[in-house]
C-alpha cells in the first residue's frame, strides 16, 4: 500500500506519451494507470479490475501492449506510452476506430479504448489477421456487451480497409 | 423530404465518436475542486448485533469524515418498493458486506488503511444461508417467515388432470447466482450546497430511483435533489437499485463535510457488496397425454432474495409469468415466492426471473419428451401455443405468431438433423462426444400487467434555438443504444435527418421522468411515446401556419427556430396511456401479463471433451421474431451480447459463497467468457411487427438471456446422455456425475472432495 501523501510524491519521471514528453513528480510504485488518468488527465485509459485480468487499461509501451494497472511508473520511466488520446489524428478518427463504429464493436464503451489499442497492436503485427488470430489477439481484453462477434467483424474490416498502412 | 427510411439502418452509434477516442465521460473520470474520496467500512459477518466500533491505532482519524446512522438527516434506508434496506445498518446486521460506517479523506491511498483499522465487535446471531433454511424457519430473518413475496397464477383445474394423465413427469432444476459484471465499476460523486441542495453523478440506470432514494434519505424536497448519469460503462440491471446507495453514502459524506465526495468501488467490493441474480429452484409436475400432450401441471418457482426485499417481487413476477414458456397449458398452478437469506441482497439481472424459470421449463420440456418417446422437437411442435389460445395467465396470443414454422427454420439454420444424426454415430467411438440442444423461449416487453399504468411515463422533445431538435427524457444508454434508436425514432417521425436529433443527458433537473432503463421497455414504450411527442412538435409548427404539410429538414429547421425565437423553448410532452386491450388483474394474477411478446427458438451445439470434462458450444444459432428491427446492427450487438452472458451463466460463472459471502470476487476467479471461448453466434430475425411500439419495434434486451442455458445443457444431455439440472455446469460436475454412472453402487471420491 502506497503511504501518506507529503512524502509520496518523491520521484521524477519523464515518459514519452502519444508523441509529448511529460515529466511528473510521483511515488515510484504508483501505477502507470494512475499517473496517466490523474497526473497526464488522459482519462481514456480505463480500470475494469485492477490486477491485469480484463484488459481495459490496455496501453502501448514501447510498441508493447501491456496493462497499465499493472506498471508501476518507475518502470516506464523513459518509456514511450501509446493511450487511446493518441490514436485519432487532428480530430481525424482512424480506420480502425471508425471501423469499430461501422461494425459495432463499441457499445458501453468502458472496454473499448484497451480493445482498440490491443486491435491496433495485432493489425501492426498482422496487417490482415484471421478470424483465429483475432480471437488470439484480443483475448486478454474482457467485454461483457458485445459478446465479441462485432469486435472481431471491426478488426477484420479494418483490416480490409487497410487500417495497419 | 428527407431521403429513405431512417428506423431499420444503421446509423452511427450518437456517442459512439466519444466511445472509440476515450472522450465520453464517466464518473471516474470526473474530478471536482476539493474533491474528497468516500469508502465504506463493512459487516464481515452474516448476521448480528454491532456492539461497538473501534477506531484502530496509526491512523489520523481527525483528518477523516466519519459518517455513521446519526448523521442521517432523513430516513435511514434505501427506498423503493419498501423501505426495508437501511443505507447503513444501525445496530442490526443481516449479511455480510452490509455497510456500517463511511469514511471520507483527500487522500484515496489513505482510505483502504482506514478502514481496516475500524474494528467492530458484535454479537453473532444465527445465520442462513439457503433457501432450504429460510422455508424451514430455521432462524426468522425477515418479516414473520421470511417470505418477501408470493405469487399465485392459477388457470383451469390441475388438479382433474393427475387422473387421466398416461404420462406424469417431474423434476427439479436450479440456478446459480450470476455476477453482472459490467466493466466500469459503480460509482457516484456527490456535492451538497445549502443553496442548490444535493447533486449526485453517477454509473446508473435509473436516474428517478436514486432521486426518490436520495430524497427520503436526505430529507429533501424534489427540486433540491438532482441526479445526472454520466457515461456508463455496461449495466445489465446491476445499476438498476445499487446506485440508489452508493449516491447515499456520498451525498451522507459531502452533506457531513460541506466537500465533494467520490466513491468509486473498486471490483472486489462491487463483486461482493452489489446485487447479483437471484439464485433459483424450480419444480415443475407435469401430466402429459400419451401423444405428447400437456394437460396441465404445477409449477414451484423460489427465489433466495438475500437479506432485503429490493426488487425481489418484480424479479419473482416476472419470473413466474415465464414460467409456462411458449406453450399451451390446459391448466396450471404456478406458485411462487422469494426467501429471505443472509446474503446480500439478490437483484435486477438482464432477464429479470425469466431465465431461472425458462432454463427449467426448457430442461423439463426435454425431460417429458424423453419420457413419452418423443424428439425434443415434436415434444415442442405439439404443445406451442397458437393465436389464438391463452397463455397460464389467460392472456390471449393475438400475434400472428408461428413457433413451428420459427422452430423450422432455427433446425434448418443450424443443421440440426444431419448433424444430430452425424454425433448419434461418431459419438460411439470418441472421446469427444457432440450433441445437439434447441430452447423455445418467450419474453416480454415492458412493465409486468399494470406497471406501465402506474409509471405513467412522460418523455418530451423539445425544439431548440438552433432549430435542432432534442429528445428529453431519463432513459439511459450503457450500451444498448437508446440515445441512437430515440433519435433514430424522432428523425423518422418528423422526416429529418438523423442529424438533426440530438438527446439530453439524464439530468433529473432537466428531464422527465419517463421511467426506468428496465425491462427490455425503452424502445418499445418509451419510443412510442418519443415518436408522439415529435408529432406534437410538428403539428404545432403547422397549426401556427409555420409549416406545410409537406417540408424539407431545412425548413423544419427554420420553422423550429422562428417559433423558439418568438415563444422560446418549446416542449412536447407525451404521457404513457394503457392501451384498451391491456388488462391485468393485479389480485388474481389473470390478464395481459404483457403488451407484447418476442419469441426466439436458439440451437446449441457442442462438445463435451471426456479427457478434460470441460464442454465447449461450437456453434449457436439465435433466431428470434422481435417485431420490427430499428437498427440492425444494434439489434444483432444486443443478441450475440445477451447469448454470450447467457453462455457464461451455463458453463462457467459460479458465485463460490462462504458464509453468506462472495469468496470469488474477482475477474481472476469468477470466470466470464473471452473472446477465444465462445463460438460464432449466428443471429436471425423474424419480423412481424407490433402494434404497441414504436415503429412496430417490441423489446429485446433480455430476451437472449432466456434460452442458451437450457439449450445447451439440453445438447450437453443429447451428447453424454446424462441430464444435467443445475447450472452453473463445471467440469468436476461432469467429473462426478460420470463418474456415479460409471459406479452407481460404490462409494466413489468427488471432483470437489467431502462437501
Amino acid at each position: 500500500m502506497i503511504e501518506s501523501s507529503p512524502d509520496r510524491a518523491n520521484c521524477e519521471i519523464s515518459l514519452t506519451v502519444n508523441g509529448k514528453l511529460a515529466t511528473v513528480r510521483v511515488h515510484p510504485i504508483e501505477r502507470l494507470l494512475d499517473v496517466l488518468r490523474r497526473e497526464l488527465g488522459l482519462t481514456g485509459t480505463k480500470e475494469g479490475c485492477g490486477e491485469g485480468e480484463c484488459g481495459s487499461c490496455s496501453v502501448l509501451m514501447d510498441g508493447m501492449l501491456v496493462n497499465s494497472c499493472l506498471i508501476p511508473v518507475l518502470q516506464a520511466n523513459g518509456a514511450s506510452i501509446v493511450t487511446i488520446e493518441g490514436l485519432a489524428f487532428d480530430g481525424q478518427l482512424r480506420v480502425l476506430q471508425q471501423a469499430f463504429l461501422d461494425c459495432g464493436g463499441a457499445q458501453c464503451g468502458i472496454c473499448t479504448p484497451g480493445m482498440i489499442l490491443a486491435a491496433f497492436h495485432l493489425l501492426s503485427k498482422k496487417p490482415q489477421p484471421t478470424i483465429g488470430e483475432i480471437r488470439e489477439g484480443l483475448s486478454g481484453n474482457l467485454c461483457r456487451c458485445t459478446g465479441y462477434m462485432q469486435i472481431f467483424e471491426a478488426v477484420a474490416e479494418a483490416g480490409r480497409r487497410g487500417a495497419s498502412t | 423530404m428527407k431521403n429513405g427510411p431512417i428506423v431499420g439502418t444503421s446509423v452511427p452509434r450518437k456517442e459512439g465518436r466519444g466511445k472509440v477516442t476515450g472522450q465520453a465521460r464517466y464518473v471516474d473520470d470526473m474530478v471536482l475542486p476539493g474533491m474528497l474520496y468516500g469508502a465504506t467500512v463493512r459487516s464481515r459477518i452474516p448476521r448480528g448485533k454491532v456492539k461497538r466500533f473501534t477506531f484502530g491505532p496509526g491512523v489520523d482519524w481527525n483528518e477523516f469524515v466519519i459518517v455513521s446512522p446519526k448523521d442521517i438527516p432523513g430516513k435511514n434506508c434505501i427506498a423503493l418498493i419498501e423501505d426495508d434496506q437501511p443505507c447503513l445498518a444501525d445496530g442490526m446486521v443481516n449479511h455480510p458486506e452490509e455497510p456500517l460506517l463511511l469514511l471520507a479523506h483527500p487522500d484515496r491511498h489513505l482510505l483502504p488503511k482506514a478502514v481496516e483499522a475500524v474494528s467492530v465487535e458484535y454479537d453473532a446471531l444465527p445465520a442462513i444461508f439457503t433457501m432450504e433454511e429460510s422455508e424451514r424457519l430455521s432462524q426468522i430473518i425477515w418479516g414473520a417467515d421470511n417470505t418477501f413475496k408470493s405469487h399465485l397464477i392459477e388457470k383451469g383445474d390441475v388438479d382433474a388432470v393427475w387422473e387421466n394423465a398416461d404420462y406424469i413427469v417431474e423434476g427439479e432444476y436450479t440456478t446459480g447466482a450470476q455476477e453482472q459484471l459490467y466493466i466500469e465499476n459503480n460509482g457516484m460523486i456527490a456535492a451538497f450546497d445549502s443553496q442548490q441542495g444535493l447533486t449526485v453523478w453517477g454509473s446508473l440506470q435509473c436516474p428517478y430511483y436514486v432521486h426518490k432514494a436520495l430524497m427520503k434519505l436526505c430529507d429533501l424536497s424534489a427540486d433540491r435533489v438532482r441526479v445526472v448519469q454520466m457515461e456508463t460503462g455496461g449495466a445489465f440491471g446491476g445499476k438498476e437499485e445499487y446506485p440508489s446507495m452508493i449516491a447515499a453514502h456520498a451525498a451522507l459524506l459531502a452533506m457531513k463535510s460541506g466537500k465533494p465526495v467520490k466513491v468509486i468501488y473498486d471490483r472486489m467490493e462491487d463483486m461482493t457488496a452489489t446485487t447479483k441474480r437471484h439464485p433459483s429452484r424450480t419444480r415443475h409436475r407435469t401430466a402429459v397425454s400419451k401423444d405428447g400432450k400437456i394437460l396441465g401441471g404445477e409449477i414451484e418457482f423460489t427465489l433466495d432474495g438475500g437479506a432485503y426485499e429490493t426488487l425481489s417481487p418484480v424479479v419473482l413476477s416476472r419470473g413466474a409469468l415465464h414460467a409456462g414458456g411458449p406453450y399451451y397449458w390446459p391448466s396450471v398452478r404456478i406458485r411462487a415466492k422469494a426467501v429471505a437469506t443472509n446474503t446480500p441482497p439478490h437483484g435486477a439481472f438482464r432477464g429479470f426471473g425469466a431465465p431461472q424459470s425458462l432454463f427449467a421449463l426448457e430442461r423439463h420440456v426435454d425431460r417429458i419428451a424423453q419420457a413419452v418417446g418423443l424428439s425434443p422437437i415434436e415434444i415442442r411442435r405439439r404443445n406451442f401455443l397458437t393465436p389464438g389460445q391463452t397463455t397460464t395467465t389467460g392472456q390471449v396470443v393475438r400475434e400472428e405468431i408461428d413457433l413451428s414454422k420459427l422452430l423450422d427454420r432455427a433446425l434448418e439454420l443450424s443443421d440440426y438433423y444431419a448433424k444430430k444424426e452425424r454425433f448419434a454415430e461418431e459419438n460411439r467411438q470418441r472421446g469427444r462426444k457432440k450433441g445437439m440442444g434447441v430452447a423455445a423461449f418467450l419474453h416480454g416487453a415492458g412493465f409486468t400487467g399494470s406497471g406501465e399504468r402506474f409509471l405513467g411515463s412522460v418523455v418530451g422533445v423539445e425544439a431548440c434555438a438552433d432549430g435542432s431538435v432534442r429528445v428529453v427524457v431519463s432513459s439511459t444508454e450503457f450500451g444498448q443504444g437508446t440515445k441512437t434508436v430515440l433519435c433514430q425514432i424522432v428523425a423518422e417521425a418528423l422526416g429529418l435527418r438523423y442529424e438533426d436529433v440530438g438527446i439530453a443527458q439524464p439530468d433529473t433537473q432537466e428531464v422527465p421522468n419517463s421511467g426506468p432503463t428496465v425491462a427490455s421497455r425503452t424502445v418499445m414504450v418509451v419510443g412510442k411515446l418519443v415518436q408522439s411527442a415529435a408529432m406534437g412538435i410538428r403539428q404545432t409548427l403547422t397549426a401556427r401556419g409555420m409549416l406545410g404539410e409537406s417540408y424539407s429538414p431545412e425548413e423544419f429547421r427554420a420553422a423550429c427556430r422562428a417559433y423558439v425565437a418568438e415563444h422560446g423553448k418549446f416542449r412536447s410532452l407525451a404521457r404513457y396511456e394503457q392501451p384498451d386491450d391491456i388488462v391485468w388483474d393485479e389480485q388474481k394474477y389473470r390478464g395481459s401479463a404483457y403488451a407484447a411478446f418476442a419469441w426466439a427458438v436458439y440451437v446449441a451445439e457442442v462438445t463435451a471433451d471426456l479427457s478434460t470434462y470441460s464442454v465447449s458450444v461450437d456453434d449457436f444459432v439465435a433466431l428470434q421474431e422481435v417485431g420490427k428491427v430499428l437498427h440492425p446492427v444494434l439489434a444483432e450487438g444486443q443478441i450475440i451480447g445477451g447469448v454470450a452472458q447467457a453462455i457464461g451463466f451455463a458453463l462457467y460463472e459460479k458465485v463460490i459463497w462462504q458464509k453468506g459471502r462472495m469468496q470469488n470476487g474477482q475477474m481472476t476467479n469468477y470466470i466470464m467468457p473471452t473472446s477465444a471461448d465462445l463460438p460464432h453466434i449466428r443471429v436471425y430475425f423474424e419480423e412481424l411487427g407490433n402494434v404497441h411500439g414504436a415503429y412496430g419495434a417490441k423489446g429485446i434486451g433480455e430476451l437472449p438471456m432466456d434460452g442458451p442455458a437450457p439449450a445447451i445443457l439440453n445438447a450437453i444431455e443429447d451428447a453424454l446422455d446424462v441430464p444435467f439440472d443445475s447450472i452453473p455446469l463445471l467440469p468436476e460436475d461432469i467429473f462426478d456425475a460420470l463418474a456415479e454412472r460409471a459406479a452407481p453402487e460404490s462409494a466413489i471420491p468427488t471432483a470437489r472432495g467431502n462437501p
